[in-house]
C-alpha cells in the first residue's frame, strides 16, 4: 500500500534520513520506533508531504506522492495525527472535528465520522461544547485521534499518541489503535513506547541516526537482543 | 451631558467603520503573519471607486458597495496570489517592502488617473441629521453603521459556521495541522486576503460621503488599522471589532472636549495605556 524507497532527507546542511526503505501493506499495523532524533517524525512528515524529500520515492497505491501537495494527500486517504496533538486551541471538541472532515470527498460522512469519533471516546461526547485548548493532555490525543479519523483514512499515521499521558491512558490508547486496526484501518505507528508498541504490530522498523537498521515482525524484534539493550533496558 | 452622550454615540457609530478596517487587517495577519502597509491604500481604492461610480454613473456610495466589495476582493485574491504568496517565507522586512511598495502603486496610480486634487462627494443627504431627545445623529454616519453592522455579522457567521470560514480560523491557529487536515493553506490565505481587502475598501465607501477623498488618504488609515489591530490583540477579530469602536469614541471625546488637533493624541495615550498594562492586546493571547 505505501512504499518508501530509498528516500534521503535533510534539513539545511543536516542530513536526517538516508536511504530509508519501508512498507507497509494494506491491514497491518507496522511500527517505527527508535530513539529521539532517529528520524521516526521526519519520515512521516515526508510522507504527508509537510517537507519534500531530496532523493529516492515515497508511492501510495501506486501514485507518487511527490507529485502532490499536502492537502492532496489527505484527500487520498493519508491522514497524519501530529506529534503534540496540534488541537486547533480557540475551536471547540466538534469544530475540531468537523475540521477532520474538511476534505470534499469525505463532508457527506460527517455525521456519520462524528458517531465513530463519539463511540471510540465517549469522553469526546461530554466535551463536545469545550475549547480545545482547555482539554487535558488525554483528552486532546483523544480528539486528535478522533479528527484523524473524521477524514476516512485508509492509512492513519500516528505520531508518538502515548507521549505524555498516564501509564493507564497509555494502556488504553495502545487498545483503541488495535481497535481502530481490526475496523479496517491501516497503521503507521510511530512510538518511543517501544514494548507496547511491539506487542501490538504486525511488522516494526527499526531506526537509529536516520537509518533503518533493523526489521521484523513486532513479535520477533520483542525478544531481539540488540533491541532488548538498546530500548527494553533488558 | 448631552454633548458627552452625543459625542459617544458618534464616535460608536465611526468606530463601526474602523472595527471593519481593523477586522480586515487582524484576518489577514492572523491567517499569514504578515502585516498588511497597503491596507489604508485599498481603503482609498474603496473611496475612489465609490467616487467615480457616484460622478459617472450617479450610483449612491451606500449602494455601489454591491460593486466595490466582491470587485475589491477578487483584487486582493490577484494581490495575493501573484506577490504575497511569494513572500509568506521570507523575512519579515521583505514582506514589509512588498506591502508597502504594492500600496505605493496603488496610490500613485490613482494619483496619475484622478490627479491629486482633495474630492468631495456631496450627496443631498451628506450633511443631513436626524434628531432624538435633543441629540442629533448624522445620518450617512447612521446609514454606514447600519451597513457595517450587517457586514460584521455575515462575517462572523461566515467564521464560525461554514468549513471555508473555519478552515481559515485553523490556518490562523496553526498552518501546519491546517495542512493535514487537507486545507489548502495558501487558498486560504488568498481568501483572507481577498476578504480584508473587501473590509478595507467597503470602509472607504462608507466614509467617502463625509471625507475627503484624496490619493494619499490611506496612510493615516493605515496607522489607524495598525492602532486599532494591536490595541484589540493581533489576530482577534472581535479584539478588533471592539479596537475600532474603542478608537472611535477616543477620537470624538477626545475631539469635543480637548479639541480636534488633540484627538489623535488621546487615541495614542489610550494606546499606550493599553499596551503598558495589557502588552499582547484587550484580547490578544501572549505569545512564547
Amino acid at each position: 500500500m505505501l512504499d518508501v524507497r530509498k528516500v534521503n532527507f535533510a534539513y539545511g546542511d543536516l542530513q536526517v534520513l538516508w536511504d530509508v526503505d519501508l512498507t507497509v501493506n494494506e491491514g497491518e499495523i507496522v511500527t517505527l520506533v527508535g530513539a529521539n532524533g532517529a528520524g521516526k517524525s521526519t519520515t512521516l512528515r515526508n510522507i504527508s508531504r509537510l517537507v519534500r524529500w531530496s532523493s529516492g520515492s515515497i508511492l501510495f497505491q501506486g501514485e507518487d506522492l511527490g507529485l502532490l501537495q499536502a492537502h492532496d494527500v489527505v484527500g487520498r486517504g493519508i491522514v497524519q495525527v501530529p506529534e503534540g496533538r496540534r488541537i486547533f486551541p480557540e475551536m471547540t471538541v466538534l469544530e475540531n472535528l468537523r475540521m477532520g472532515s474538511y476534505p470534499s470527498g469525505v463532508r457527506k460522512d460527517r455525521e456519520h465520522n462524528f458517531e465513530r469519533a463519539f463511540s471510540l471516546f465517549p469522553r469526546l461526547k461530554e466535551r463536545q461544547k469545550q475549547l480545545g485548548g482547555t482539554l487535558s493532555g488525554g483528552e486532546q490525543q483523544m480528539l486528535a485521534i478522533g479528527r484523524g479519523l473524521m477524514a476516512n483514512p485508509r492509512l492513519l499515521l500516528l505520531d508518538e499518541p502515548s507521549l505524555g499521558l498516564s501509564p493507564l491512558l497509555v494502556r488504553s490508547i495502545f487498545e483503541i489503535i488495535s481497535e481502530i486496526n481490526r475496523q479496517g484501518v491501516t497503521i503507521l505507528l510511530v512510538e518511543q513506547n517501544v514494548y507496547q508498541s511491539l506487542r501490538i504490530a504486525h511488522r516494526a522498523y527499526v531506526l537509529e541516526t536516520g537509518r533503518v537498521v533493523l526489521t521484523g515482525s513486532g513479535a520477533d524484534l520483542l525478544v531481539d537482543d540488540h533491541v532488548r539493550k538498546a530500548f527494553l533496558g533488558m | 451631558m448631552s454633548i458627552f452622550v452625543q459625542s459617544l454615540i458618534s464616535g460608536i457609530l465611526i468606530g463601526g467603520v474602523y472595527a471593519l478596517i481593523g477586522i480586515g487587517l487582524t484576518i489577514i495577519f492572523g491567517v499569514m503573519r504578515v502585516i498588511n502597509f497597503a491596507h489604508g491604500d485599498l481603503l482609498m481604492l474603496g473611496m475612489y471607486a465609490t467616487y467615480f461610480l457616484f460622478t459617472q454613473f450617479h450610483i449612491d456610495p451606500f449602494v455601489s458597495i454591491v460593486i466595490t466589495m466582491p470587485l475589491m476582493f477578487l483584487y486582493g485574491a490577484f494581490l495575493q496570489r501573484f506577490f504575497i504568496n511569494r513572500v509568506l517565507d521570507a523575512l519579515p522586512q521583505n514582506q514589509i517592502l512588498l506591502t508597502i511598495g504594492l500600496g505605493l502603486i496603488m496610490s500613485n496610480t490613482v494619483m496619475l488617473a484622478f490627479t491629486s486634487d482633495y474630492k468631495i462627494l456631496s450627496t443631498r443627504y451628506s450633511s443631513s441629521s436626524v434628531s432624538l431627545h435633543g441629540i442629533s445623529i448624522s445620518l450617512p454616519l447612521l446609514v454606514s453603521f447600519a451597513i457595517t453592522t450587517v457586514i460584521t455579522i455575515a462575517l462572523y457567521w461566515f467564521l464560525l459556521k461554514t468549513d471555508t470560514g473555519q478552515a481559515i480560523r485553523a490556518t490562523a491557529q496553526d498552518r501546519e495541522a491546517a495542512r493535514l487536515m487537507g486545507i489548502n493553506v495558501k487558498r486560504m490565505s488568498i481568501i483572507a486576503f481577498g476578504l480584508g481587502s473587501a473590509l478595507a475598501a467597503t470602509a472607504g465607501a462608507l466614509i467617502s460621503p463625509t471625507y475627503y477623498i484624496f490619493p494619499q488618504v490611506g496612510s493615516s488609515f493605515t496607522l489607524k488599522a495598525f492602532v486599532i489591530t494591536v490595541l484589540g490583540g493581533m489576530g482577534s477579530v472581535i479584539g478588533a471589532t471592539l479596537g475600532g469602536i474603542l478608537i472611535g469614541v477616543a477620537e470624538s471625546i477626545g475631539g469635543v472636549y480637548f479639541g480636534s488637533g488633540w484627538k489623535e493624541v488621546v487615541v495614542f495615550v489610550l494606546f499606550l495605556l493599553v499596551l503598558l498594562f495589557r502588552p499582547s492586546g484587550l484580547l490578544g493571547k501572549s505569545r512564547t
